[in-house]
């Protein structure tokens, strides 16, 4: 248990509901960025997967919206401490997306439209843990929140949920992304705190 | 790639509190004592984890104030309504007091002193406080970097460090934007952040300035927006975004 400050007592917002540590629940949608929100329009946003070997998937707007589409409703949290629960969403599974993609990579970096980057293993990405996401909310996915598209990965810390995705390298070896770059955790799984290197 | 190597975990360390400032109303500056507090850069921020007596404990984020000045960590706190942590922080502590600190946080919206581009920082509401740490750094830094502060507030009350800020600081010029209610005597109606005060207030884009935009959502759109219509480069716009919550 930490140092008491005398005094303090809490508001508990959620009592009751199983949040990870340090977490606490938010009914809003808060919004980080780290720089400018791209505008990309749907005509002319494209999304590739590209392997170790360098071959090129590519799906256009029209492609991506032709695939079987799904609707998780997941819980997801925020690094900067706040948790939202129920948010329901419409996207492609990442299983669809890389059913016929030939790879024996262990890691994938995602790219975004802006520049942003983030990393994790490929094995997060898959078995029903990872959509490309266009809807929140029954509403095509704004763009302050990511839209056209996002990647959707919600069982890590929200910043590997990419904004603005465009496209994942699969690689041999693991490279941190943006925030990875500066200071927070490889990995980030809300659940075990892992929000900065070396949590 | 080769991996960057991976400094020790960010421990809590105890925090206590030694002076207090009222900035406005409803904003306080809370210095504390860290012991073997590392060092911060201008505009990283720290966790800050509240316990109770019975084990419940909860945690937030707050920029930095002010510059790296041994074990002093300087926190402005804007007091939200139903704000768990920061009614506590701002009305329940009491000098001596002790909270938790972890940090520091953020590698990406800083500003070093040996930056040299001209710098421009636009804050919104309490978005301020990191923006003020670049300052103050800066003027401890004895640094010549041009910098501008365009500072937008509802009302001349809801100002932070009002009277630093009215100091001649050479080098650091300020343009207020008043939303709600202007000061006797100003030309500029109250109204939200528009081109006009990112384009008088600025630097040209031709200057290549780097630029840190801070506070509520809406306001981080419109400024970054405006910032990128007057042709600064995407790359060069920092910005960090308050959400509505924040408690």
């Amino acid at each position: 248990m930490g140092i008491v400050s005398p005094g303090f007592h809490g508001r508990r917002r959620g009592a009751g509901v199983k949040l990870p540590p340090g977490q606490y629940l938010t009914e809003d949608f808060p919004v980080l960025s780290a720089g400018p929100t791209p505008r990309i329009r749907p005509e002319d946003w494209e999304f590739t997967v590209t392997t170790e070997t360098g071959q090129e998937h590519r799906w256009s707007w029209r492609e991506l919206l032709d695939l079987p589409g799904e609707t998780p409703t997941v819980d997801i949290h925020c690094v900067t401490k706040w948790s939202k629960l129920g948010t329901s969403w419409e996207g492609v599974s990442l299983d669809t997306l890389l059913a016929d993609v030939d790879t024996a990579a262990d890691y994938a970096l995602v790219h975004s439209y802006g520049g942003y980057t983030t990393n994790l293993p490929l094995e997060d990405l898959l078995d029903g843990q990872a959509w490309i996401a266009y809807r929140f909310d029954g509403e095509d996915l704004a763009p302050e929140h990511g839209g056209p598209a996002r990647l959707l990965v919600p069982h890590l810390y929200f910043w590997k949920s990419a904004k603005w995705v465009r496209g994942i390298r699969l690689m041999d070896e693991d490279e941190p992304g943006f925030w990875e770059t500066a200071g927070y955790h490889d990995y980030g799984d809300p659940w075990r705190e892992q929000r900065y290197q070396g949590d | 790639m080769a991996r960057a190597a991976v400094p020790g975990r960010l421990s809590w360390r105890v925090a206590r509190l030694t002076d207090t400032r009222a900035e406005t109303a409803t904003a306080r500056t809370l210095v504390f004592d860290v012991p073997g507090w590392p060092g911060h850069l201008a505009g990283q921020h720290v966790d800050v984890r509240l316990t109770a007596d019975d084990g419940y404990s909860t945690q937030r984020s707050y920029s930095i104030a002010a510059p790296a000045d041994g074990d002093r960590v300087e926190l402005t706190v804007q007091d939200v309504p139903d704000g768990e942590v920061s009614s506590y922080l701002t009305e329940g502590l009491s000098v001596g007091d002790p909270v938790e600190i972890r940090g520091p946080v953020g590698g990406w919206f800083v500003w070093r002193p040996a930056d040299t581009a001209p710098v421009l920082l636009v804050a919104g509401g309490s978005g301020v406080v990191p923006l003020m740490a670049m300052a103050r750094a800066r003027r401890q830094a004895g640094s010549r970097t041009p910098f501008r502060l365009v500072y937008s507030v509802r009302t001349p009350a809801d100002r932070y460090y009002a009277a630093e800020l009215r100091r001649p600081d050479p080098g650091l010029d300020v343009a207020y934007v008043y939303t709600r209610a202007v000061p006797e005597g100003s030309s500029r109606p109250p109204g939200r952040l528009a081109v006009a005060d990112l384009n008088s207030g600025g630097w040209p884009a031709d200057f290549a300035p780097d630029c840190f935009v801070c506070g509520p959502t809406g306001f981080v759109e419109t400024a970054a927006d405006i910032l990128l219509s007057l042709g600064h480069d995407a790359r060069k716009i920092k910005t960090e975004r308050f959400g509505p919550t924040g408690g």
